[in-house]
């Protein structure tokens, strides 16, 4: 078998992956790749105009498509500039792989040019990450490092290439299986175990479903949907778990957590069987954890055991596959009609309950005499068409984006929901709009986030990817606005953007369209005109400067302590 | 309620390992009391023996964590367990004309054993667990130690009990 360069054994690994797309920048380290993507017609390069850029719109692509996103960048700068990227990709499980280039091994560790711990730096951010030191082991690596990403609880993962295992010769193997002792996720439940939290659910009376992005990465929806449905169960998700149960049905309470609707909170509060799927209990969810959930038996159904009793003491816990898991139990449910029918007599008082919370204390917000921020975005909803892919910065954008877009569908809703990274919408729509060139694919913005990842307006101009960036354009960094003015005596400390471009004239000079809106009145026709552009669009609404988001609920506090309209 | 903790770790034998594996416990502000890493019989993998003082629940999420790394194979937690454990300790001590005798005495009676030998020092070496250690460090104090070198705790579980178990 003729030997190849460990350039080339990439590229064909890429291939055996069936990878299409690959979002990245050049550099020294990783010229000898550079040279032969260029021939390699079969996979579309997408250049952005700054590392995190790529590993955000590798990020998005995953989360939209479901398939492992990649990016490609060079040693030392190319490298860190992707660590915010990772990080954010590794809080929310999101399967990405990273290829570094590294300085060649003989220079490693000599302060060479261009020449970072990138392997180092990025060990607490991956899942797992790898430095190629032989070019026999860079096609074994390569598999692993798709399969770590895609498998058990995804997660990003890093490779990095030094220049002369690039150069190297290698007869290309590439693996059909992986083997590692060390890695072997648990995708089915214990039967018996899931005997037992079906005949908690079975004789509980105020029972809630709190699900969370487990169920959209193990596109589990339909199970959710039907389990609830079954059941008669209400439930609520959190950021990462929107779309996984549609917002249209009637058992739907909305968002839980410090931005979530009364019902879901009071719900939460006054259970007595949570039943988390896929969710972590993180601390925006839980507000004051001792009295979270306080009169509730927690099941717990998760895929990663270090996410069981790690911040709320769980009662039952199932470890696996949530959609295998939800699949048992609809299995044993099936002979148990007499039951079923029993609970769902008896949580009939329960859901009336929950029907006046939702009914009385709905989401709402003031008519005021300017744009106000929620009105753009159930604007967006009403105009957009259902299969829009959304996607969010970070600060009030996004919680109102998830408020008010009720998300019917999985895989709609992009954000970056653990870290809070803002910069991450942009590029997120754009590798979105890569993996489905034809769909719409919006960027909820602020106008401080956008600033963050602007420069990718070249890369949106370049493919013709015709994003819409809708910017809620208050003047402030809003969110953290919001909190000086409930926490710091309003007191704004450097948290006016009163200085920023024209995101017109900045559109423009991009080669890209730009609409600014001032008037109420002309949000829909804006919205209109807007999504039947083509090519990127920035839509920059200028809306009341300070509009809080609500219901919120302060930190630290239990989530039934919630400051209402 | 921090009771010590050792915990032996069954890790592929790579570069790189030993970081991830202590990133855990330094990452949530964990001491390492001490550490002891050398390849297993299949020259593959390493064992680990690490222990530790600490919160009970964070520990428990420390060994999930160890779980989760892929490099890591298996993790055992000996403080429920029935187990034996050695360190050894290298320390060289003052040997004046009055104290030469008491040093080899108190040598004698922890069955340490002499590994060298100057006119005016002695280096000795002991193996054994904690308090035995404890208590041969305290009593050649007074003589003066110049020099102190430890090992990492290594321990296994007793056989006795293992066998217990396993008959259940």
């Amino acid at each position: 078998m003729k030997k190849i360069t460990g350039a080339q054994a990439f590229i064909e690994a890429l291939r055996c992956e069936g990878v299409k797309h690959v979002f990245g920048y050049p550099g020294g380290a990783v010229l000898d790749i550079f040279d032969v993507i260029m021939d390699a017609h079969d996979i579309m390069f997408v250049l952005t105009r700054h590392e995190q850029g790529a590993v955000h719109a590798a990020d998005g692509y995953a989360r939209a498509s479901g398939k492992v996103g990649v990016a490609l960048v060079t040693s030392g700068p190319g490298a860190t500039n992707t660590v915010t990227g990772i990080a954010t990709a590794f809080m929310d499980s999101i399967p990405v792989v990273v290829f570094s280039g590294q300085v060649s091994t003989s220079l490693i560790g000599n302060d060479a040019f261009q020449e970072a711990d990138t392997v180092g730096i990025t060990r607490p951010c991956t899942k797992h990450n790898y430095l190629v030191k032989d070019v026999e082991d860079l096609p074994r690596i390569i598999k692993e490092a798709f399969y770590i990403a895609s498998t058990g609880r995804p997660g990003p993962v890093l490779v990095d290439i030094p220049k002369d295992v690039m150069r190297g010769l290698v007869q290309f193997r590439y693996p059909e299986k992986v083997h590692l002792e060390g890695y072997c996720p648990t995708y089915r439940g214990h039967r018996g175990q899931i005997k037992r939290i079906l005949s908690t659910i079975l004789k509980s009376r105020h029972p809630v479903i709190y699900a969370g992005g487990g169920v959209i990465l193990s596109n589990a929806s339909a199970e959710l949907t039907r389990l609830a449905r079954l059941l008669n169960i209400p439930v609520t998700t959190t950021l990462m778990g929107l779309g996984g149960f549609p917002a249209d049905d009637p058992l739907w309470l909305g968002m839980l957590g410090m931005h979530g609707t009364y019902a879901a909170n009071m719900a939460v509060t006054e259970t007595d069987c949570l039943i988390a799927i896929g969710a972590r209990f993180d601390d925006r969810v839980t507000g004051k954890v001792d009295e979270f959930a306080p009169r509730a038996r927690i099941i717990h159904i998760d895929i990663d055991p270090t996410s069981i009793s790690k911040n709320v003491q769980v009662h039952l816990p199932v470890v696996g596959d949530c959609g295998n898991v939800m699949r048992d139990m609809l299995e044993e449910l099936s002979g148990m009609e007499r039951e079923i029918e029993d609970l769902k007599r008896t949580v009939r008082p329960w859901i009336e309950r929950l029907e006046e919370w939702k009914r009385d204390k709905p989401l709402r917000y003031d008519k005021g005499t300017g744009i106000k921020p929620q009105y753009v975005i159930e604007k967006i909803r009403e105009l957009a068409p259902e299969d829009a892919i959304i996607s969010t910065e970070v600060g009030q954008n996004q919680m109102w984006a998830a408020q008010y877009y009720k998300f019917n569908a999985p895989r709609l809703f992009l954000t970056s929901g653990g870290l809070g990274t803002m910069g991450y919408g942009f590029p997120a729509a754009i590798g979105a709009q890569v993996a489905f060139p034809g769909r719409t694919v919006i960027d909820i913005a602020g106008d401080g986030s956008i600033q963050m990842n602007i420069q990718e307006l070249a890369t949106a101009v370049q493919y013709r990817l015709p994003v819409k960036v809708m910017i809620i354009n208050n003047g402030y960094l809003g969110m953290v606005r919001q909190w000086q003015s409930l926490f710091y005596k309003g007191r704004y400390s450097h948290t006016s953007m009163a200085v920023s471009p024209d995101f017109v004239k900045l559109a423009e000079a991009y080669g890209a369209h730009g609409i600014r809106v001032e008037d109420p009145g002309d949000v829909e026709d804006a919205v209109r005109k807007a999504l039947s552009m083509e090519g990127c669009v920035f839509v920059d609404f200028k809306v009341e400067p300070e509009e809080d988001v609500y219901p919120m609920v302060p930190a630290g506090a239990p989530i039934n302590n919630m400051l209402l309209v | 309620m921090n009771e010590r903790h050792a915990i032996s770790i069954l890790v592929d034998n790579q570069a790189g390992v030993l970081s991830r594996v202590v990133g855990l416990f330094s990452g949530r502000g964990f001491n390492i009391e001490s550490l002891s890493v050398a390849p297993t019989l299949d020259p593959t993998k390493s064992k680990m023996v690490i222990t530790t003082t600490g919160n009970e629940q964070v520990l428990e999420q420390i060994k999930k964590q160890l779980n989760k790394l892929i490099n890591v194979i298996k993790v055992v937690d000996f403080v429920d367990k029935d187990y034996v454990e050695r360190e050894m300790i290298l320390v060289k001590v003052k040997a004046k004309e009055q104290t030469r005798a008491e040093v080899l005495r108190i040598s004698d009676i922890f069955r340490a054993r002499v590994v060298d030998v100057s006119p005016v020092s002695y280096t000795l070496a002991l193996t054994g667990d904690q308090g035995k250690l404890r208590a041969f460090i305290e009593l050649l104090t007074p003589m003066g130690i110049i020099d102190f070198v430890r090992t990492g705790t290594i321990v296994m579980e007793r056989e006795m009990q293992s066998r217990k178990r396993s008959d259940q």
